[in-house]
């Protein structure tokens, strides 16, 4: 099995597949609405300093995760 | 009608009577361009409208295309049909309540998986749909080539290319737009997996049989909603019918105990999983997409140290211009409006109460003109202006860190820069976070901005006899003061923010059409809520000054003007200042009885008095939409600590200035 990270301790310009959204309901949802479910490919542009979002790009458009929202998202790496 | 608090469910019908023209109801994802191709095919008597009760706004035109017209109407952008913030649910409300003839779900072409699921939504909708696929030149640079065809094959629609910013397509679309109006074609039923499909189809069943009354949306859509845990369509059953509701969890849980997961994660995978499917029958990727210019400008407008940089550079040189343009502009204006007050008093003569509320109100009107034309007017044009070219969003990713520390996210930065212009849009523009706490936090730390009407005070005050650095200074210490305010009240509102998770959406070339309906739909906000005011509090005043109150009043205000170490006859100008920030200034020069200040009150005082000014109360225009934005509690609290918050800033800045002058 391969190693499962939290989204916020991805490297930039990895490429990473969600296995699972934990948190509630509300959550789910946000993320849901900008593309990012389960199974999905996402691929990490760049993070902010000081705790600064996470830019990612998902199903081909780039979205701003804030490190709270970002930390709830569990993936594990692709191989290439 | 969906009920708002809610006692039953149906479509409104009314419309049908004398309803002439199809209604034609534009809706996608965000930034899918939608409202470019509104304002391609709008006539110029297109109007903007605010739902009922609320303060999202929609636009409404008719259109005539090819000799047919048409009601056309442009919905705020939505993700999806479960609602967050108040735009989505009045785009919902209305989507379900409204009587619609046809549906043109506008996709941005290069984004079309993940358009698709409000796609599958809008077809549950069972309203006849026309597919128009957007930005297709854009896509195909991208390598991203889509079979328009078996597209709408599979979804039993019309899939409709354009290029809504060239005008391409635009004709074609309505005509097939004017087609489905009239088959009333609507798109094939789309079915998820068979033993969810099942669950839907006997809860769908069980509401046919329990609600009576009925409803005028699809009982398949209400269906989904629920296991969904949507919190709309679970009111609207809770409203109505109660009863039902126990029923509902048991399907919630039965679907939950056959899948392993909750019953909404189970619906989204479902829907995720067929958009994925048909995406990936229609869309062949043609070639890799290589880096463009596009995203090479972010690699330095979002980069850690030179995103910062030209941040500030934008800001500097944004705010730069506004200060230039609107002194050039306002000295003149002012003196236009002294010259019609002072006829009207040669005409009417001074004694009279007439001619006292008429130059009241003529110098209320002078003093809205004065603050919009010059600084409200340019300043919300070039917000606009960033807005429409994609920088906004970039500025909410750099700030977020930054809005984090004061227990909000990056999102909030956005009404925060709007206070600059004016409290009032900024304060109904904090409808665009999602939770109540952060929406009150993120309104008083608009309120706190100083606006353009404040701004006039510092420059006109400080800046004229202190200095620009001076007046910079004020401005830098504002923020530092809401920077504290914000982490303090955030750590007495402990709730967690919901966080951040927004679209940076491509840089795009600005439409003038489109900023200046921005422009206008914000300026209106001063028009129709502030100016009044304005007027009505220099009228006030004018009669205050007529029968002489003005001894009683400083009286009464005495402590405040003794504590800031300020002259007693400060005090009216204190009192108004609620009405008009501005006229604070405007009236010190009349209650000195000389425009040379520095002849009257010391440079220290004139400081005091300056930041008392900024921080003190918020306008009657900002309380009033606080009002409406927070509820009448919330603004209360806000206005009590403001004002103990100005004369405690007042109190140091008079410390202060005795040590250094």
């Amino acid at each position: 099995m391969k190693e499962q990270l939290r989204l916020t301790q991805v490297q930039n310009m990895k490429r990473v597949r969600v296995v699972r959204i934990e948190g509630g309901w509300g959550a789910r949802q946000r993320l849901n609405r900008v593309g990012i479910h389960e199974g999905d490919e996402i691929f990490i542009k760049r993070s902010g300093i000081m705790g600064g979002p996470l830019l990612v790009r998902i199903h081909g458009s780039d979205i701003a995760l804030g490190r709270g929202i970002a930390h709830k998202v569990v993936v594990e790496e692709k191989e290439e | 009608m969906v009920p708002r608090s809610g006692k039953s469910i149906g479509r409104k019908s009314t419309l049908d009577y004398h309803r002439r023209h199809p209604k034609i109801v534009l809706i996608g994802q965000p930034n899918c361009g939608k409202s470019t191709l509104f304002n391609e095919v709008a006539g110029y008597r297109s109007i903007s409208a605010n739902f009922p009760g609320a303060t999202v706004t929609y636009t409404q035109s008719h259109v005539r295309i090819l000799g047919n017209i048409f009601d056309l109407i442009d919905l705020p952008g939505v993700y999806s049909l479960t609602s967050f913030d108040e735009a989505d649910r009045e785009t919902q409300r209305y989507l379900l309540s409204e009587d619609i003839d046809v549906i043109i779900n506008v996709v941005d072409s290069s984004l079309l998986s993940r358009s698709l699921e409000l796609t599958l939504q809008l077809m549950d909708l069972e309203i006849p749909m026309v597919m128009c696929l957007n930005m297709v030149d854009e896509a195909e640079r991208k390598g991203i080539k889509i079979d328009i065809e078996s597209l709408s094959e599979k979804l039993g629609i019309s899939v409709v290319p354009t290029v809504a910013s060239k005008g391409r397509g635009v004709t074609e679309l309505f005509e097939v737009v004017f087609k489905t109006a009239q088959s009333r074609k609507i798109g094939r039923h789309i079915r998820m997996s068979r033993d969810v499909e099942l669950v839907v189809a006997q809860l769908t069943r069980h509401l046919k049989q329990t609600i009576k009354d009925g409803i005028d949306f699809s009982y398949h859509l209400l269906a989904t909603k629920l296991l969904e845990k949507d919190q709309f369509f679970e009111n609207v059953i809770k409203d109505t019918h109660p009863e039902i509701m126990d029923r509902v969890y048991e399907f919630q849980q039965q679907l939950a105990l056959s899948h392993g997961r909750s019953s909404d994660q189970v619906i989204d995978a479902e829907r995720h999983s067929l958009s994925m499917s048909i995406f990936e029958d229609v869309v062949k990727i043609v070639k890799n997409p290589h880096l463009h210019w596009k995203e090479r400008i972010d690699n330095v407008l979002m980069h850690n140290l030179w995103g910062y940089m030209f941040l500030v550079l934008f800001l500097f040189i944004f705010f730069n211009l506004i200060f230039r343009v609107g002194s050039i502009i306002e000295a003149p204006m002012m003196e236009l409006f002294n010259r019609i007050v002072n006829s009207i008093q040669a005409h009417l003569g001074t004694a009279s109460l007439l001619s006292t509320i008429i130059s009241g109100a003529v110098q209320g009107i002078g003093g809205g003109v004065a603050i919009v034309l010059p600084y409200l007017l340019p300043f919300l044009f070039g917000l606009a202006l960033l807005e429409d070219i994609g920088y906004l969003p970039r500025v909410a990713f750099l700030m977020d860190a930054f809005m984090h520390r004061i227990g909000l996210h990056g999102k909030a930065v956005i009404p925060a820069v709007l206070g600059y212009g004016c409290n009032v849009p900024a304060v109904l523009a904090t409808r665009i976070l999602e939770s109540p706490r952060d929406r009150f936090i993120a309104s008083l730390i608009s309120t706190m901005v100083p606006c353009a009407a404040r701004m006039t005070v510092i420059l006109g005050l400080v800046g004229y006899y202190l200095g620009g650095s001076v007046a910079l200074i004020i401005y830098f210490t504002n923020i530092v003061v809401i920077a504290i305010t914000g982490r303090v009240v955030s750590r007495m509102m402990p709730e967690v923010t919901p966080g951040m998770a927004i679209e940076i959406p491509a840089y795009q070339l600005p439409q003038l059409r489109v900023i200046l309906m921005k422009t206008w739909l914000r300026i209106k906000d001063f028009i129709i809520i502030a100016w009044p005011l304005l007027i009505i509090g220099s009228i006030v005043l004018s009669i205050v000054e007529h029968y002489n109150f003005s001894q009683l009043l400083n009286q009464i205000i005495s402590p405040v003007t003794t504590l800031l170490g300020l002259p007693r006859k400060v005090g009216l100008t204190l009192i108004f200042g609620v009405f008009r920030k501005e006229l604070s200034m405007l009236m010190l020069f009349q209650a000195m009885g000389t425009n040379e200040i520095l002849t009257v009150m010391s440079k220290g005082q004139i400081l005091v008095f300056t930041t008392f000014i900024v921080y003190y109360v918020p306008c009657v225009a900002t309380i009033g939409v606080l009002a409406k934005q927070i509820g009448w509690k919330s603004t209360w609290i806000v206005v009590v600590f403001m004002f103990i918050l100005a004369l405690v800033i007042g109190m140091i800045t008079r410390g202060l200035s005795i040590l250094i002058w």
